[in-house]
């Protein structure tokens, strides 16, 4: 029993890398708007969920005229990107700057209109779904070359995979060097620490506002493209759980946290994957795969019990 | 529009509202039907905005009463008099200065006659008060926790599922499959379901609120968000190794309680019923009881010394935590208490409907309810109430309405502009897409009028302080009287 269950680990550990590597990305959309505006942003669910779409979009138009997967992936990513970067940007000025320009001080209000925007998006991506193929279970078409796999010390591993994987890390890396050695970077980290001495200093909080949620969103959108190449079904609604979990980890790492993002996503593929082969063996099936959903939410509610400023985040003290 | 209103003289609004009663009734006599109704409705926004005499104003939404009740009777387009008579009670719980008798008087005649009336014409209608009244209590209840105490709780209806598998599954055979005895329980005991739903709720919601209030408001709200997904995973999946749940199939048939004396005290006073319309008509006095009885609790809860600490919270928190107000706690019992309403209102779910399950208890739904709040006005109970109408009867009736439209229009072969509407695409649903509807109404509302249609009076109370702008709808009659 001991031995088949750590026989199967390399490779549950290595599913789990991959589904970390996607929670890291959209959690860091989340934990770069949190740190400039205090707001979690509950619509960047759908900013994740429009990428996957745009993704799975480009690989059914493109894949008669583009051959090579490689390619057509590498069109999908710059693609999905750019439009989930687009539509944040256009949701943070017409949804979320209204309501700064007002300064309202009710913290429920941009919170409120979060929720408001994210139940639009889902629908819109689903009206133009219906409009142009009838119908919005999307599938993502497979391209051979993607497809194939190796095996290696016991992990099978699909191309797709390493894919995944290679795209994840240059995306993190390249974010880091953004945000630490970069003018904007610089510009993002003064207006996360105090807006108006940052607009003292002859910084545009909007412009750095609208970059924050450009960058964030198209994270999350090419990491929608990579979890529908890995994970194949898409629908207007597959944003939601995905969304809610990065969150989590977003709080795991310490929420404005950067690193924190990227190790909470990560440690929360790990435990989601582990758990969801582990419990069902160890428990006879009583506690099925369907239970994974829960351990985020579980590891949430001790986190805020033990923890609540992440593994690697400080404790704020609210100012007067 | 108001300012211009306002200088309006009295006897011209007096002429052009008794006008618009008038060609009202006509309208009623010579087509009754959809028009009718909207030149009811029309008759009614005059009636309410004009600067007319008190006297005038009542007397008109009397009439007016009666023009939508007699509309029932045309069986055709009820939905539209309906939304009427919801209209009169907002325009006569807003007119502050009316007396007692007479706001009791006209709303007991449509709470207590017209609807009913409706409902025997349309069991439809019966439905749709039903579901307004089930969702109006749990948007109050909802209520306590945003508006008053200013936490954002998202999974709202995982209470409303608690309450509703507590009655669902012991007032079944469901309860069978896992412990020994007699069920399903006499329906008579759903009273005293509603008394345990209400205790479990308040305890999930003190367990749950009791790591997630230590800290800022947003992480309550994702940690409900987390509750309402939990809630529906569980419900779904308890069905092995030991059947709790029954699944996704959910659990029927709920028992109802027994409501002999209830017919024959009904028919004493000469109203027959039949198999159709008796549990609705229950259910409906049901909900109306229970609706008062929310309200009685949360207007003593906004004067109590808690009430008064929530909105202290909600307004400057650390402002109310060096006033000696106990954080942790009093957050905990606004939480709490509006889960218990939601476990109650779950038991009457069930029963009414005599069916549970997960689908019922999703995102969407506590999203709606959430809709409903801001809709109405955060903090403002006759605004829960108002928004819980109006977002059911957009939901339950005028989407599905549209939807049915666009289908008729499809199959005749209609072309709008040269297009063929036989082509749309059949994923193209228009009562698929409440979110959308939804959503927007969330979004504007908080862009253009965060405060509500009916804010909440201690906020209009602070924002004519501020400046002398006189607020809208409760004002109007005075400039009659000058």
């Amino acid at each position: 029993m001991l031995d088949s269950l750590l026989s199967l680990l390399p490779q549950i550990l290595f599913e789990g890398l991959l589904l970390g590597f996607v929670y890291a990305m959209i959690a860091l959309g989340y934990t770069m708007v949190y740190g400039v505006l205090e707001l979690i942003n509950f619509a960047h669910s759908e900013i994740f969920m429009i990428g996957a779409v745009a993704g799975v979009e480009i690989f059914r138009s493109l894949s008669n005229i583009i051959h090579n997967g490689y390619l057509l992936l590498l069109v999908a990513i710059v693609v999905g990107g750019l439009v989930s970067g687009l539509v944040a940007i256009a949701m943070e000025r017409f949804a979320y700057r209204p309501l700064r320009r007002r300064g309202t001080t009710n913290r429920l209000v941009p919170l409120i209109t979060a929720v408001g925007v994210s139940f639009v998006l889902q629908d819109l991506v689903r009206l133009i779904e219906a409009l142009w193929h009838n119908e919005f279970f999307l599938r993502m078409a497979s391209v051979s070359d993607l497809e194939g796999s190796v095996t290696v010390l016991g992990i099978f591993i699909q191309y797709k995979s390493i894919v995944v994987i290679v795209v994840s890390l240059a995306m993190l890396a390249g974010l880091n060097l953004l945000v630490n050695k970069t003018r904007l970077g610089t510009a993002i980290r003064t207006v996360a620490q105090d807006m108006d001495t940052a607009r003292l200093m002859g910084i545009n909080p909007d412009r750095v506002v609208s970059s924050t949620f450009f960058i964030g969103g198209s994270l999350g959108g090419v990491a929608g493209v990579l979890f529908a190449l890995q994970y194949t079904t898409i629908s207007p609604y597959s944003g939601f759980l995905p969304g809610i979990k990065a969150f989590t980890a977003a709080v795991l790492g310490g929420i404005g946290n950067i690193p924190g993002a990227m190790v909470g996503g990560l440690v929360l593929g790990e435990l989601e994957t582990l758990a969801g082969t582990y419990l069902p063996t160890l428990t006879n099936g009583t506690i099925g795969t369907e239970y994974k959903d829960i351990i985020a939410f579980l590891v949430l509610i001790l986190l805020l019990l033990f923890r609540p400023q992440g593994l690697l985040g400080q404790i704020v003290k609210e100012k007067v | 529009m108001t300012g211009s209103l306002k200088k309006m003289k009295t006897e011209t609004a007096l002429i052009a509202v008794c006008a618009a009663d008038l060609v009202a009734f006509a309208a009623l006599k010579v087509s009754p039907g959809f028009f009718a109704g909207i030149i009811g409705i029309l008759a009614l926004v005059m009636t309410g905005y004009l600067p007319v005499k008190l006297q005038a104003k009542l007397g008109s939404l009397a009439v007016l009463t009666l023009v939508f009740t007699l509309g029932f009777a045309s069986k055709a387009s009820g939905d539209i008099f309906f939304i009427g008579l919801i209209g009169i009670l907002v325009v006569l719980i807003r007119t502050d200065r009316a007396p007692v008798w007479t706001k009791v008087l006209i709303g007991a005649a449509i709470l207590l006659a017209s609807i009913p009336f409706a409902g025997f014409k349309d069991t439809f209608l019966f439905e749709l008060a039903i579901q307004i009244g089930i969702f109006a209590a749990m948007a109050m209840g909802l209520n306590v926790v945003v508006g008053m105490a200013g936490l954002l709780d998202m999974g709202y209806t995982a209470f409303f599922a608690i309450g509703a598998y507590t009655w669902g599954i012991f007032g079944s055979p469901q309860a069978h499959s896992f412990m020994a005895g007699h069920f399903p329980l006499n329906g008579n005991l759903m009273f005293l379901f509603m008394g345990l739903a209400v205790l479990a709720t308040a305890l999930t919601g003190i367990i749950i609120g009791l790591p997630a209030l230590r800290l800022r408001g947003d992480y309550l709200a994702i940690v409900t968000l987390g509750l309402g997904e939990v809630i529906r995973v569980l419900a779904n999946n308890m069905d092995h190794p030991v059947n709790i749940t029954n699944g996704p199939q959910g659990i029927t048939p709920v028992s109802r309680p027994d409501i002999g004396w209830f017919r024959s005290a009904l028919s004493a006073i000469g109203v027959p019923l039949d198999a159709r319309t008796d549990y609705q008509l229950f259910f409906y006095f049901l909900v109306l009881l229970v609706i008062g009885i929310v309200i009685v609790v949360n207007i003593n809860l906004g004067k109590s010394k808690f009430g008064r600490a929530w909105v202290a919270i909600r307004e400057d928190e650390i402002a109310a935590r060096s006033m000696g107000i106990p954080m942790i706690k009093t957050k905990l019992y606004a939480f709490a208490t509006g889960a218990a309403f939601s476990g109650a209102m779950g038991v009457i779910f069930a029963a009414q409907r005599t069916f549970v399950s997960p689908e019922t208890f999703t995102m969407l739904q506590s999203t709606t309810i959430l809709g409903m709040v801001v809709l109405g006005g955060m903090g403002s109970i006759e605004g829960a109430i108002l928004g819980a109408a109006s977002l059911t009867i957009l939901n339950i009736d005028l989407l599905k309405g549209f939807s049915e439209y666009l289908n008729e229009l499809k199959q005749g072969g209609t072309v709008i502009f040269g297009y063929h509407l036989s082509s749309l695409p059949s994923q193209l649903d228009p009562a698929k897409y409440e979110r959308l509807v939804f959503g927007l109404v969330i979004i504007f509302m908080m862009i253009f009028r965060p405060t509500g249609l009916l804010p909440e009076r201690r906020r209009k109370a602070e924002e004519a302080e501020d400046d002398d702008d006189i607020p809208e709808i409760t004002e109007t009659g005075k400039g009659g009287q000058s």
